[in-house]
């Protein structure tokens, strides 16, 4: 009798990318409900946005660089990128905005460098980052989150889609009514005019640390996180990482003076901390690969959000602590690799072959 | 008698694959009858072939010596049946590289009539262990692990070592394979007694019998056994069901807690590691006097009517074996010698049971080719190396050729279990990538001592064309001034002798 042959292993292969990519969305889920249910329904039309341009990318791009468009667009990667780019974003943001971030984000931090797997930059971070230098206008724009103790104004479900797609909100609703600073602006101004944490704390937007709505959006990521934790979908040492490198510098400054130093719990509930942790840090492609250099490239993050939070110019610092390290990511690999079963601890890298 | 210690020693990564060992484990080892026709292997060993010492015509007798070890290692091969030897030729097998190999081909009488024992069989107590390592080496016996290196050489270059440890390997950690843990639970008696004759050859006191946690009924029949022999010397030991717990290096590791050095054996740990199987050969051979002519293998899968354990004579075809056990089924499609982790799969069936065929494996679905994606760098491969290597930088490197970084990032001591392929969420063939990166490798090295040779050619070429040219010129000074010593008058005459030599030469013309 005849067989066909093959290489081994023969066993079926236990996960793929899709299915990965997949996981990661459903993750993002309960941080989308709480993101409307604070925000309003804005995160929605972005995300429409944000995954016809990622998606219109890749199928542009990879049209041109003559691959198989059906493979690049079947594995949910350029969603992933459209959901975190949504998410950095304010819920009130005009279309060109998301477009511009997506196409950046994909056509260039992406497709460039050589599609996924060879991205040096997180796309959705490089994306964002183009729109925050570009449109600095839009991105101070939130929408205050839902109160019920104070009387805001929101603007309704129309509203909101007519002002994704022209950037103008009806005359009686004028920015003033609908949007606030966000707490990590607050914070960075209060703390500028030389006021106390508990002064700024006070106000009740700032929620019971990281801004009303913003930590509730940052428990369901860090949920959403911790479910990804179990399915083995991303390991613990970047997200640990990135909080430990947040929490630390922190907690050291909060505690040797908490009159003019916000604590660490404000920062790691507030802003993109949470998002950064669980789902851009972790973006494997452009994250350290090695188990220890992980935990580096993820400190390292969690140090530079609290420096530029701290005493850099933006309020957030996640897009740039995020770009920054993955610049640093060949040498936190070439400097972390773990030692071999039987080699020596320090023994040089360099060793005769057994031929 | 010793208890079963529990202490589970650990290995980075590794894998729970799925089991799919119980449909073989149903029933109790059957025998395969003599097949019509055996196709014995002469190179069924690590190292030189075997070279045939019968003619085609001649009938042999079962466990009669038919090619005999050549070269520094080596081992012999003996007939499994009585019968008549009808040919020397090339035959398909199942091995890396070809896919045919010289085999001697038997026709079977049906008599399995056996060669008479020549000498009387001395309790192995009484002999010294360099007749025993003679005797072992006569007996054609190889590691029936994977390996098939031969025993007694392994066994005497351990000796020049500073062992402590002799470990019995009875991991069987890839899936659907059974035939040592049916070995074990019906012939752990044959395990014992052979290893006692490796620890007197040896001159150890310690050793160890490696089981994974898995296999209770293994464990009980093996501690029967010991209570039956009072060995103290003999310990139980049980290893974390985990692929690949079964591997050499890291069932040492896994036993003694001690890593084999990079480029090393496990002798330089002080340990010798013999598998289950090849423990109850020694002890078939020295004590009852049969050769190695059959083994234990597992026959399985879903390509099979009857998944079962059989004893078959080594050579018997796989066609046979499969037959005996009542065909394959309609949904057979891939015909896989060995595990579904690290074995080959052959094309064709005609393929003999060598000593290294622990497992048939006949499936049904065949793998997903042509579905790789780009790597993600995930680092799972990472996570699950038994070596801590960094699969996705080894691959990296691969791609580029880079042999410098692939040798830097240990290239050598990925051990091909395959654990990166099944967890790869891109499905890239890492295993198959990192085994052809390695012959690369060989073949640039190769390359480059070729080319280093040429370039010491040349280089000597060169200072001996220039140690010429100075000779040369010295022998034209010094031929220079003899003749201005001679003074002018020489040099006229020298100049006439010349002419008239250029005269001669016309005239001949």
């Amino acid at each position: 009798m005849e067989f066909e042959r093959h290489d081994a292993p023969f066993l079926a292969p236990k996960t793929d990318v899709a299915s990965i990519m997949r996981q990661v969305l459903y993750a993002l889920i309960p941080a989308l409900a709480a993101h409307v249910w604070f925000f309003g329904p804005g995160i929605l039309f972005n995300l429409i946005v944000a995954s016809l341009f990622c998606l219109g990318g890749e199928a542009v791009m990879m049209r041109i660089r003559r691959r198989p468009i059906k493979a690049a667009l079947s594995d949910y990667s350029a969603v992933v990128t459209a959901a975190i780019i949504v998410f950095a974003l304010p819920s009130l943001t005009p279309w060109w905005v998301t477009a511009t971030a997506s196409l950046f984000g994909i056509i260039v931090a992406k497709h460039l460098y050589g599609g996924i797997g060879f991205n040096i930059f997180n796309p959705a971070m490089a994306g964002y980052v183009v729109v925050l230098v570009a449109f600095p206008m839009h991105l101070n724009l939130w929408t205050a989150p839902r109160m019920g103790d104070i009387d805001y104004q929101y603007p309704t479900i129309i509203e909101t889609i007519r002002y994704t797609l022209t950037g103008v909100l009806p005359l009686d609703l004028g920015f003033d009514a609908v949007s606030r600073a966000t707490p990590l602006d607050q914070m960075k101004t209060g703390l500028h005019n030389m006021q106390t944490f508990d002064e700024i704390h006070n106000n009740p937007m700032m929620g019971s640390f990281g801004g009303r709505g913003w930590e509730w959006v940052s428990n369901f990521l860090a949920l959403g996180g911790i479910w990804l934790m179990l399915k083995r979908i991303i390991r613990w040492q970047i997200p640990l990482g990135v909080i430990a490198g947040l929490l630390v510098p922190s907690a050291f400054m909060y505690w040797a003076d908490p009159g003019v130093h916000a604590s660490p719990g404000f920062y790691l509930f507030s802003g993109g901390t949470m998002l950064c942790a669980f789902f851009v840090a972790t973006d494997p492609v452009s994250a350290a690969t090695s188990p220890r250099g992980r935990f580096i490239y993820g400190a390292g993050i969690g140090f530079l959000i609290y420096a530029i939070r701290r005493w850099g110019s933006y309020a957030d610092g996640v897009a740039f602590s995020v770009l920054l390290m993955n610049m640093a990511v060949p040498a936190i690999d070439y400097l972390t690799k773990p030692r071999i079963v039987g080699h020596r601890k320090f023994e040089k890298w360099h060793h005769k072959s057994r031929t | 008698m010793s208890a079963p210690t529990f202490d589970l020693g650990t290995v980075h990564g590794g894998l729970r694959l799925p089991i799919l060992k119980d449909e073989s484990t149903a029933q109790v080892i059957q025998h395969v009858p003599v097949p019509a026709q055996l196709v014995l292997p002469l190179a069924q060993h690590a190292g030189e072939p075997a070279h045939p010492v019968v003619g085609i015509g001649e009938r042999v007798l079962k466990g009669q010596l038919i090619a005999d070890a050549d070269g520094i290692i080596s081992a012999p091969v003996h007939a499994s049946s009585s019968g008549k030897v009808v040919a020397i030729e090339q035959w398909p097998v199942s091995r890396r590289l070809g896919e045919n190999a010289p085999c001697i081909v038997i026709e079977c009488d049906g008599v399995d009539q056996a060669v008479p024992l020549s000498e009387e069989i001395l309790p192995f107590e009484k002999q010294s262990p360099d007749t025993l390592f003679q005797k072992i080496l006569y007996g054609g016996i190889v590691g029936l692990g994977g390996a098939v290196f031969p025993t007694a050489h392994k066994l005497m270059e351990a000796t020049t070592e500073s062992l402590e440890h002799l470990i019995i390997n009875g991991v069987e950690c890839e899936s659907y394979i059974s035939c040592d843990d049916m070995l074990m639970r019906e012939r752990a008696m044959a395990v014992v007694v052979g290893a006692q004759i490796l620890l007197h050859c040896l001159r150890l006191n310690n050793c160890y019998i490696a089981v994974e946690s898995d296999k209770p009924e293994a464990i009980h029949t093996l501690s029967d056994a010991l209570t039956e022999v009072q060995d103290e010397r003999i310990i139980i030991k049980q290893i974390p069901t985990i692929y690949p717990s079964g591997a050499e290096d890291q069932v040492v590791q896994l036993v003694t807690r001690k890593e084999v050095p990079t480029n090393g054996l496990p002798t330089d740990v002080g340990c010798l590691v013999q598998n289950v199987g090849t423990a109850a050969a020694v002890y078939d051979w020295i004590v009852k006097g049969e050769p190695l002519i059959s083994r234990v293998t597992t026959v399985t899968g879903d390509g099979v009517h009857a998944p079962m354990n059989v004893k078959a004579r080594i050579g018997t075809t796989v066609a046979d074996v499969v037959n005996f056990i009542g065909g394959y089924n309609e949904r057979a499609k891939l015909l896989i010698i060995g595990g579904p982790m690290t074995g080959r799969s052959v094309t064709t069936d005609r393929v003999p049971l060598v000593k290294a065929t622990n497992c048939i494996l006949a499936l049904s679905e065949t793998p997903p080719v042509g579905t790789e994606k780009p790597c993600i760098r995930c680092g799972d491969c990472a996570q699950v190396c038994p070596v801590s290597l960094l699969p996705q930088q080894l691959y990296w490197y691969a791609c580029a050729d880079n042999e410098a970084k692939l040798r830097s990032y240990g290239l050598t001591d990925c051990i091909e279990c395959g654990c990166c392929d099944l967890v790869c969420p891109s499905h890239i063939p890492l295993t198959a990538d990192f085994r052809i990166a390695k012959l690369r490798m060989r073949e640039l090295a190769d390359e480059k001592a070729r080319a280093a040779r040429a370039k010491q050619r040349f280089e000597s070429r060169t200072v001996r064309l220039e140690r010429e040219q100075l000779l040369r010129a010295q022998e034209l000074m010094t031929q220079k001034e003899e003749v201005k010593k001679a003074g002018p008058k020489a040099i006229e005459e020298i100049i006439e002798r010349s002419k008239q030599k250029d005269d001669a030469d016309k005239d001949e013309q």
